[in-house]
């Protein structure tokens, strides 16, 4: 479980001191998939970096639940997608190696690696593509190797910066499927920021709705729709219309006025 | 995969007109002078014919050994120091900014330094031979290195930042795999502005206190008035020149394949 508590952060430049994120508390249970979402310029990078202990907090705290352990820096526990998947791979390795860097700490024997490496790859759909170059594949697919390297690293948790945003429709609903059934296949608990509601709402057992800065979490909405979830079934329940009509109005309401000082 | 194989053959296809384009000015610019110069009395600009004689006698016979290697072997003694030099320090400055606003002050002078200026204190400090002339062909070309190092180190992307940290690299494996590797494209670049420099160099320190070399010879047969001798020096440099640029070119690009596909998406 991870425990998000009055989060603050404020960033100081020239003197003076903006405040991005002001008081966000929520807790994502084990084995959840809890989906951020808010306005655009809601500081939801700076809380995924936060919450990655990529960057230091101003104020409140950020707790691995199990192990009572703080987040100062990045755990062991914890695996990232980036959004924009061209610039997280490394372009001058191939597939494999990419995948491959980060378990060089973590799985010693080498024929072990490999084969997690290989396991990771055919669970996104890439086996056979060990070695290319990043380069050599379109967006969808460079984002699924960014994927498998998080999932071959085994973490507890899986957090993901609007993973989905740079990709082509088409290829997003396909990424939003794959990460639906890695998450049920390993039972990792997810945290994933998006801006696009219908994606918060489609992926998510519940919706942490942020305001503008500085931030605050308005509401945190459960989203009570069956799993599994499916495209075209999903979206066209009345239930999912009315999920992503009460997200809309929440943040609606946010970016018309200022949150109360 | 097989998309992005289609148009290196049609570059593939225009590549001999490319090469005829390229060649035409220095065939033309060989035949002009092999025709303006037959005949020619005067002891400043001998026939070409009789430069390409002396050429052949001299640097694709003994010469090679006695001169030619000699010459190369110091050059690229040089370069190699100062690549190895470059890249380490560049890398630890880059990343440890206090040290490098420490050192810049005397980074900078030095840079600024002529590299010729240094050649008699080179010769009075280390004495003649071929350390001194390696030592200063690895002094004057370690710069370009080092600050294009440091330069590329610190630029890496800052999202590959995030991605390294997040998965817990040490700081070996984030310098090695991560840091060196992004930096790539601008450590090439200074390298191919230090073998340019390191070729102006090696000739320069032939020009005093030297037993050997190509410059030495060249020198040599200006003073004793071998001109078509000289010429032909003056020719194997200017060939030697081109042949070395474009090797090292073949090698970067190589090497930045992934830099050249990156960048034209």
């Amino acid at each position: 479980m991870l425990t998000v508590q009055q989060l603050q952060k404020s960033y100081t430049s020239g003197g003076r001191s903006r405040e991005v994120l002001r008081d966000v508390t929520f807790t994502v249970e084990e084995g959840e998939f809890v989906t951020v979402v808010g306005p655009s310029g809601a500081g939801k990078t700076t809380l995924l970096r936060c919450l990655a202990g990529l960057l230091p907090r101003s104020g409140g705290s950020v707790t691995l639940t199990g192990t009572g352990k703080v987040v100062d820096s990045p755990p062991p526990e914890i695996a990232c997608v980036f959004q924009d998947y061209s610039r997280s791979l490394m372009p001058w390795f191939k597939v494999s190696r990419n995948v491959a860097i980060p378990l060089a700490n973590t799985i010693r024997d080498r024929g072990e690696r490999r084969r997690a490496v290989e396991r990771a790859l055919a669970d996104v759909g890439l086996a056979g593509f060990e070695s290319s170059y990043p380069w050599q594949l379109s967006g969808g697919m460079q984002q699924r190797v960014a994927i498998a390297r998080a999932i071959a690293y085994r973490p507890q948790f899986l957090i993901m910066d609007e993973p989905f945003a740079s990709v082509d429709a088409q290829t997003r609903a396909d990424l939003e499927d794959l990460i639906l059934r890695v998450r049920q296949d390993s039972g990792l608990t997810v945290v994933l920021v998006t801006h696009d509601i219908d994606e918060a709402v489609y992926l998510g057992d519940r919706v942490v709705v942020l305001s503008k800065p500085p931030t605050v979490v308005l509401d945190v909405i459960d989203v009570d729709l069956p799993r599994p979830r499916n495209q075209v079934e999903t979206k066209g329940m009345p239930r999912f219309a009315e999920l992503r009509t009460d997200v809309a109005k929440l943040i609606t309401q946010a970016t018309a006025g200022a949150p109360a000082v | 995969m097989t998309a992005e194989r289609l148009p290196r053959t049609a570059t593939a296809s225009r590549r001999p007109l490319r090469l005829a384009a390229s060649l035409a000015l220095p065939v033309v610019v060989i035949v002009a002078w092999w025709f303006a110069s037959a005949g020619s009395t005067s002891p400043f600009f001998p026939p070409l014919q009789t430069i390409l004689a002396t050429f052949g006698e001299n640097w694709l016979s003994s010469r090679v050994v006695t001169d030619v290697l000699p010459s190369l072997g110091r050059m690229l003694a040089g370069f190699a120091i100062a690549v190895v030099v470059g890249v380490v320090l560049g890398a630890l400055l880059g990343r440890l900014p206090i040290v490098s606003y420490a050192l810049n002050p005397v980074l900078q002078f030095g840079r600024a330094l002529p590299a010729t200026a240094l050649v008699p204190v080179s010769i009075v400090l280390l004495g003649i031979g071929d350390l001194p002339k390696i030592l200063l062909i690895a002094f004057v070309t370690v710069f370009p290195v080092m600050l294009n190092t440091i330069d590329g180190v610190r630029n890496v992307d800052a999202v590959l930042e995030d991605a390294t940290r997040s998965y817990r690299l040490t700081r070996a494996q984030r310098a090695l795999l991560v840091q060196l590797p992004a930096a790539a494209p601008q450590i090439l670049a200074g390298m191919r502005i230090a073998l340019s420099v390191a070729f102006v160099m090696m000739v320069v320190t032939e020009l005093f206190a030297a037993v050997n070399g190509i410059g030495y010879v060249t020198l040599q047969a200006q003073q004793s008035f071998q001109v078509a001798l000289m010429w032909s020096g003056i020719l194997l440099l200017g060939i030697l020149g081109v042949l070395v640029n474009g090797l090292f070119v073949l090698v970067e690009r190589r090497l930045l394949r992934w830099y050249a596909q990156d960048r034209e998406d």
